[in-house]
């Protein structure tokens, strides 16, 4: 990660930035119908259905107002990441930054969203909203990571609100709140941790094979659970004291949602645990 | 300041027992709806030593009120407004409801059942870990058979079968609310109170803490439970999702598009505020691993 000096980043005016990415199908094959952005939110196509995520400006700084667009065509694929992690700074203009990133995920459609943290640096005042909204049997991997400041910094403030619906059904909707001292320490919230992630893993895949009698039991370890949702999905959440120990926690989480796809036909735990129906809350063999 | 957000304290709860004697009765730890087996993930963390005494417990039901607090009192007063709506203003085959419960179940338009589950799954949505989830819906469906023989009504009889394998607890918290004849800043207010004084009685028992000590953090908590019953109340108001969001974006969210104009029930549901507790997730799935728990959750 680059960290511009907060001097001259400080100083730029605040933006508004849209920037876009459709898919469409062509020939059995995704092609890249549209990418178009603007600094600082600048994509590069690097690959087949591969697209990242390039800082070409400091930011979000405060005042700023970014919002991406994704359309993943029916039966298309595409991976969006980030080159860097992306450093949230407070900015001369008076106003949070925002940053709104609106998915649409079609039948058949898979997207894989997976960039570097957000790392909250002191003072600023940063608000993220994502609304996920996935066709029927779309599949997604969705992965967000925080990160409370830089080395030995108190972050400034950040609201996220993640709204993910499944054919207009609500899947998972959270907000975090970050930088209210009196909530951040909490051992209901986030004990002493410094960094928060999660990856919402749905498709048809975790739909089928439910214990209508009781929920299926999490899979949980230090400090990460992989969170087998109401709906079609599974929730990786993570907490950890810096990004390393944060993302092997999340990816931990993440190996794990294999055990909850209905459709594995496996003879190991992974498939009594989509498929007993005996054993309510006990259907975990670890 | 109260917010009269429900209309349906009018006619049709007239004939009940109104208000504030009913929120109490309904937040009283004696009413006999199970709430005092559980401690909210208190249990756990007292088991792993994140709580150890009044100073960590503090901080503990701090964040629990601002997280799960105002999540359950949000949907709980979205539960008694609709309960109160439905009452005022049945729908045609909700008058055979009472009783014996013959009532056809009908897919139709008309369907009392449908907003209710519609409601049920926007709090589950809100609920990413299953303990957690089975957890609201066994206090859930304890509250609904207590209520339903407290405070009888057509409104409690269409839930408990709406959602036959259990309402969540703020759903159910909500409609015995607006039975019992309270609206939706008390139900919100008695969801807020029961999400940290479930875990401070826990805490008491677990740790041998002082109980008038503990009876003071609660205290000095009152004002957060009054701001947290107003902000549930007021995002029931805000159909819009959070500011900031660009007009322009395509705006797949059915509560983007229908913004405040619209009135159409619940239409302000998937706005309701969705704040949530990582540590909890993780204490409730661990407290499952305890062989040796006292609570429920």
């Amino acid at each position: 990660m680059t960290t511009p000096p907060s001097g001259p980043a400080a100083s730029r005016a605040s933006v508004t930035a849209r920037a876009v990415i459709t898919t469409e199908a062509a020939g059995g094959r995704t092609r890249l119908e549209t990418l178009r952005s603007d600094p600082p939110l600048t994509l590069r196509q690097t690959g087949p259905g591969l697209v990242h995520l390039v800082s070409t400006a400091a930011g979000p700084l405060g005042g700023d107002h970014l919002l991406l667009v994704i359309d993943v065509a029916p039966g298309t694929e595409l991976e969006v990441r980030s080159v860097a992690s992306t450093l949230v700074l407070p900015g001369s203009s008076p106003g949070d930054s925002v940053m709104v990133v609106d998915a649409r995920v079609g039948a058949g459609a898979s997207l894989r969203f997976s960039p570097e943290p957000t790392v909250l640096a002191a003072g600023c005042s940063h608000r993220m909203a994502v609304r996920l909204s996935l066709a029927e049997d779309a599949n997604v991997v969705w992965r967000e990571e925080i990160v409370f400041g830089r080395h030995g910094e108190r972050p400034g403030r950040c609201r996220t609100r993640f709204d993910a619906t499944v054919a207009g059904r609500p899947l998972l909707r959270q907000e975090l709140l970050i930088g209210d001292p009196a909530v951040d320490a909490s051992p209901a919230v986030y004990g002493d941790a410094r960094c928060v992630g999660s990856t919402l893993i749905a498709g048809p895949a975790w739909d089928a094979v439910r214990d209508q009698k009781g929920e299926r039991r999490a899979t949980i370890g230090d400090g990460w659970a992989t969170l087998p949702l109401a709906g079609p999905g599974v929730l990786a959440s993570a907490l950890a004291q810096d990004t390393v120990e944060l993302r092997s926690r999340l990816e931990r989480a993440e190996s794990m949602a294999d055990v909850y796809a209905g459709h594995m036909a496996g003879e190991n735990g992974a498939c009594r645990a989509a498929t007993d129906t005996s054993g309510g809350r006990r259907a975990v063999a670890w | 300041m109260r917010q009269d957000i429900g209309e349906g304290r009018g006619a049709g709860m007239r004939d009940r027992p109104s208000g504030d004697a009913a929120l109490l009765l309904l937040a009283d730890s004696r009413l006999p709806a199970g709430g005092h087996a559980h401690s909210g993930g208190a249990e756990e963390a007292v088991r792993l030593g994140t709580i150890t005494g009044p100073e960590d417990l503090a901080r503990f039901l701090r964040g629990r009120l601002a997280t799960a607090g105002l999540v359950t009192a949000a949907l709980a007063a979205a539960a008694c407004e609709l309960a109160a709506a439905t009452a005022d203003h049945p729908a045609e085959p909700y008058g055979q409801a009472d009783g014996d419960g013959n009532t056809p179940d009908a897919g139709t338009d008309a369907d009392p059942a449908r907003p209710w589950r519609r409601l049920d799954a926007e709090a589950d949505a809100r609920t990413a870990s299953p303990a957690q989830r089975e957890a609201s819906r066994v206090q859930g469906r304890l509250l609904i058979r207590t209520a339903r023989r407290i405070w009888p009504s057509a409104v409690l009889d269409t839930l408990a079968k709406a959602v036959p394998e259990g309402a969540h607890h703020p759903i159910a918290l909500g409609a015995a609310a607006a039975s019992a004849g309270c609206d939706p800043y008390q139900a919100a207010m008695a969801a807020a109170y029961n999400s940290v004084t479930g875990p401070a009685t826990a805490a008491v028992r677990l740790l041998g803490l002082d109980p008038v000590t503990v009876h003071r953090l609660l205290a000095d908590l009152a004002p957060a439970l009054n701001d947290a019953a107003h902000a549930a109340c007021a995002s029931l108001i805000d159909d819009v999702v959070p500011d900031g969001a660009p007009q322009n974006g395509p705006a797949h969210n059915a509560a983007t598009q229908n913004g405040a104009a619209a009135k159409t029930r619940g239409s302000g549901w998937p706005a309701l505020p969705g704040h949530t507790a990582p540590a909890l997730d993780l204490l409730a799935e661990g407290h499952l691993n305890n062989p040796m728990k006292l609570f429920v959750s």
